[in-house]
């Protein structure tokens, strides 16, 4: 293993094009509207680790995990991963070869096993497309090792995705993505679509798997709770661009981005400690009409005329003026170091 | 509000197809609709005297050995003047009614079939390319369709016709009308399929587990036939079902009108354009029969087909 | 002892299929006091949203109230005919449901839904329930209410609409509000705003709410008591401190362990094995036995009624008087540990 982080992302950009119709917009003298889902998001992941994404709708989190395993081209930016860049017309046969190691886990556990397949074939479906088996009989070997490996009984291959709960379909969409001996997993939302006590049967599982197979996560949620059990770097979105990014520890015991603050004031209290939070203010803008300068200003209590002119660059791992500029104060303690 | 678990059932009862089939709605829904049981019986038997008519008929109507022209124009065997031999008279060139009106079936559906199987096959190739790979192809191929529709199918058959027939001039018109038919068919209904299936597409594309395909790199017109195919063709067969009906009814209109199949080959429709000269010299029988079998045949399909869109509905269900 | 707002008795819901009758609810009791806040909590398939709908008689077929009671203000409601319950819904009991757009009729001026049901339900004139309306709006937060009252639903953000139906839900004055996983649909950052409104509003006027959740942390936030739902029972009903922070019955326990904390050190978190029986397989005596760590013959026998222990309500063998030994033996074992493998406890 070498200390090169595994993913490198930089200056990733994607722009949708949300205008009406040619017709209508001609009819109603309206200009294309263009919305920016991510601006400019760099972050490295090394190898071994999870890196989480979290934000709130609309922060352009579930973009970049699809532009990074290249299921969305960027609008710009680079995606480099071991080396071999993802956006480069160049590295085409490299990247082929590297595609067998990235694979992805989704949220609805519902809609990401085809309905008319059975759980064997679509767990064979990589093993197939990849070439990894001689004959039929290395196929169906593998599809067992894979289903026990996930906590299901090879024997399961033969029924239909439909037969199974929530939370053994989300064992069979990870069973798919490890079937390709794939190392770097992007996983979106995957435990939101269940319950609690499922979920916490998935996320177990995720980190038994993570370390019996030296996988390298990349999670995306909205949920800080799971993100503080699975993450040790984390990436805060706001309006499509990163806010902080920080080892994980240190965004729960000293977060320092306005915006992060907020968001972990929010988080109801379970273990009712009491702490004091401050109440959260306003709601997301419409993505596709951002406020001016640095987007969070008109919820943030530190904005000033800087911050609504110009946005902030990032600095150490924190794009805000006022952290810049020393006027946050000091990193609010917002519970217990490491708990 | 119902409670969410109780829909899926247990694995171990989905043991086999016949299983399934008997444990699920869609045969309960049929067993208690009356009319949908009479429609398939009705439906069934037609279908099998078609499919068996050189057993049942008496008389071979295709075969000019068999007919007499002595016999032209019996009335029905019940009728004073009918003859025991022809259960329900004869036309205009003594074929006999019953064997006619059997033959005639199986000319019609096997028109109807093909004419709907040629459809489907344009609607959903076009449907599944439109809605998968989007874009201009995809707005092209609805523009198209959008055309298509002004135009009704007797148009097309009108002009298939007068093309064929500059075409293969030499070419005698029992040969040629077949061809015609089945085509200006296919042309005809084709739009429907298309549209349905776009729409699925449209919905199944954006699903995960089409990322996932092609996340490990499955090209795309084996994403399109392995994983989107047969999670959109479900309507499909509610169409195939009502489209079968009409596309009867169309060769029947043709036939009628004279673009269809010759005499010498009756379809239901040719034996109703016949009956229909004798209609006002009091020769009802040569219209009515066929006119009957046309219309019972097209309603039960047409029921079976209905039952079936709401069957396989959920929101209706 | 005061008389409890809503007030719901060995509730059994049925629902009639083809395959036989399904026990959606069987035996739920509970009651609510004026201005408390009841969090319903449980996991898909627990019940807790069939309880809502049978408290407002939303029940449709093939669903059916099968047996119990349920009384607003001592006045029993199950068996009202439809025209007497829909009186009482807007007037006695609001509701706030997860998708605000379900609330609110998108052909509608919010304030016209709001002036509406006021008229419908209250004896004051238009000009009057418009200033009630406008004063409502203040109330629950939106920004320029006299103006924004003339607007729209598709005019309003997702938490702003949330922020209307509960101003509708409260317009008549009703004794009891049913909110459905009101936040759940909402961004973290407009749940703390919602939840803090609802417990707000509720609390001065001294309205009755029963939540009904599956996030435990709105609960938590939110409640005054707690009721965890299993497989169409009440599991345990307690004070939200004392469930949360030391719950008895072991499906909470597991529950409790099962959620990731901003706080939580652990490397694992709980799991309890399996998942929620489905309706046409719950398994006898206690429906929680196939996944319990500590079950033992009597459950696999019979249904353990809820009974005091400590000032909640336990359905648990576990917590009759005479079992300290056996309660002391299950504390020491892991609330994630197998269960009892059928043979050794099978009586």
């Amino acid at each position: 293993m070498t200390d090169a982080p595994l993913v490198q992302v930089t200056g990733l950009r994607r722009v949708f094009d949300v205008s009406k119709p040619w017709l209508d917009r001609v009819v109603a003298r309206e200009p294309r509207q263009t919305l920016k889902a991510v601006d400019g998001v760099s972050f490295e992941i090394r190898r071994g680790e999870t890196f989480a994404l979290v934000g709130e709708s609309g922060s352009g989190k579930s973009t970049v995990a699809r532009m990074v395993v290249g299921l969305l081209p960027p609008s710009a930016g680079e995606v480099v991963i071991d080396g071999v860049s993802m956006t480069d017309r160049k590295d085409a046969a490299r990247r082929a070869r590297l595609r067998r190691r990235i694979q992805m886990i989704f949220q609805d556990p519902y809609a990401s096993l085809d309905p008319r397949w059975r759980v064997g074939d679509i767990v064979a479906e990589p093993i197939r497309a990849f070439n990894l088996a001689r004959d039929r009989r290395e196929v169906e070997h593998r599809v067992g090792e894979g289903l026990k490996l996930v906590g299901l009984d090879p024997a399961d291959a033969r029924k239909f995705p439909h037969e199974f709960s929530g939370g053994q379909r989300q064992r069979i969409a990870i069973a798919r993505a490890l079937a390709a001996e794939s190392d770097f997993i992007v996983c979106d939302e995957p435990t939101s679509a269940l319950d609690v006590s499922v979920q916490a049967q998935i996320l177990n599982l995720m980190r038994d798997l993570q370390d019996r197979l030296g996988l390298t996560y990349l999670l995306i949620s909205h949920n800080l709770a799971v993100v503080r059990h699975m993450a040790t770097t984390i990436g805060v979105m706001y309006l499509g661009r990163l806010v902080e990014v920080s080892p994980a520890r240190d965004v729960f015991a000293a977060p320092r981005h306005p915006y992060t603050r907020m968001l972990l004031d929010a988080v109801p209290d379970l273990a009712m400690s009491g702490r004091p939070r401050t109440p959260v203010q306003g709601e997301i803008p419409n993505p596709i009409a951002p406020p001016s300068g640095c987007t969070f200003h008109p919820r943030c209590g530190l904005a000033d005329e800087r911050c609504r002119r110009e946005a902030p660059a990032t600095i150490e791992g924190v794009a805000c003026h006022a952290v810049a500029e020393g006027r946050a104060g000091a990193a609010r303690p917002a519970r217990a170091a490491g708990g | 509000m119902t409670p969410e678990p109780a829909t899926t059932p247990t694995a171990a009862a989905r043991a086999s197809a016949w299983a399934r089939l008997r444990d699920s709605d869609i045969l309960a829904s049929f067993l208690a609709s009356k009319v949908t049981m009479v429609s398939a019986f009705v439906t069934v038997v037609m279908l099998a005297g078609a499919a068996f008519a050189p057993w049942i008929a008496p008389t071979n109507p295709f075969d000019p050995a068999s007919v007499d022209l002595l016999n032209s124009l019996l009335p029905p065997r019940w009728v004073e003047g009918g003859d025991p031999q022809f259960l329900l008279g004869t036309d205009n060139q003594g074929r006999d009614l019953w064997s006619a009106i059997l033959y005639g079936m199986r000319v019609s559906l096997i028109v109807g079939v093909c004419g709907v199987a040629i459809a489907a096959t344009l609607g959903i190739s076009l449907g599944l390319l439109a809605g998968y790979l989007g874009g201009r192809l995809d707005a092209f191929i609805m523009r198209v369709a959008d055309i298509q529709l002004t135009f009704p199918a007797i148009l097309i058959a009108l002009v298939i016709d007068g093309v064929v027939r500059a075409l293969f001039k030499g070419v005698a018109r029992e040969h040629t009308a077949f061809g015609v038919l089945v085509v200006s068919i296919g042309l005809s209904f084709w739009v429907q399929y298309a549209r349905t299936i776009r729409g699925s597409t449209l919905v199944e594309k954006n699903k995960d587990y089409v990322q996932a395909a092609r996340l490990i790199g499955i090209p795309a017109p084996l994403i399109m036939l392995r994983h989107v195919l047969p999670n959109v063709i479900g309507p499909v067969l509610v169409i195939l079902t009502i489209n079968l009906a009409l596309a009867i009814i169309t060769e029947a209109t043709l036939s009628f009108l004279g673009v269809g199949l010759p005499p010498t080959q009756p379809s239901l429709g040719t034996l109703i354009r016949i009956g229909n000269d004798f209609l006002f010299s009091g020769e009802w029988w040569i219209v009515a029969f066929p006119g009957i079998t046309l219309a019972a045949f097209v309603l039960a399909v047409n029921m079976v087909g209905d039952w079936l869109r709401d069957a396989l509905n959920p929101k209706l269900r | 002892m005061t008389q409890p707002v809503l007030s719901v008795r060995d509730l059994k819901v049925d629902f009639v299929t083809r395959r036989g009758t399904l026990k959606a609810l069987d035996g739920v009791s509970f009651d609510i006091a004026r201005g408390e806040v009841l969090g319903v909590v449980g996991e898909s398939g627990a019940g807790k949203s069939v309880t809502g709908a049978a408290v407002i008689g939303l029940i449709e077929p093939p669903g059916r109230i099968s047996g119990g009671e349920i009384l607003l203000g001592g006045q029993r409601i199950d068996d009202l005919p439809p025209a007497a319950m829909r009186r009482i819904r807007g007037r006695r009991i609001g509701m706030v449901f997860q998708d605000p757009l379900t609330s609110l009729n998108p052909l509608y001026r919010v304030g016209d839904q709001i002036v509406e049901t006021i008229l419908t339900h209250l004896p004051v004139g238009r000009a009057e329930a418009r200033r009630r309306a406008i004063d409502l709006l203040k109330e629950v937060g939106i920004p320029a209410a006299e103006r924004r009252i003339d607007g729209y639903p598709h005019e309003f953000s997702g938490g702003m609409r949330q922020r209307v139906v509960l101003a509708l839900a409260l317009c008549a004055e009703p004794e009891l509000v049913i909110a459905d996983e009101p936040t759940t649909a909402l961004d973290v950052s407009v749940q703390a705003q919602i939840i803090g409104l609802i417990k707000r509003l509720c609390a001065e006027r001294g309205t009755a709410v029963m939540l009904i959740t599956h996030d435990m942390g709105v609960i938590a936030e939110t409640a005054d008591r707690v009721a965890v739902m299993y497989a169409g029972r009440v599991a345990e009903i307690g004070p939200v401190r004392d469930v949360v922070k030391r719950p008895f019955h072991p499906y909470s326990r597991g529950l409790m362990g099962s959620i990731p904390t901003l706080e939580g050190t652990a490397d694992r978190l709980v799991q309890i094995p399996g998942s929620m029986p489905r309706l046409a397989a719950i398994p006898s005596g206690c429906a929680f036995h196939t996944r319990c760590p500590h079950a033992f013959a009597q459950c696999w026998l019979e249904r353990p009624e809820p009974m005091e222990h400590e000032g909640h309500r336990v359905a648990c063998f576990l917590y009759e008087p005479g079992m300290e030994s056996a309660r002391a033996r299950a504390d020491r074992i892991p609330a994630d540990s197998p269960p009892v493998p059928t043979e050794e406890a099978k009586p």
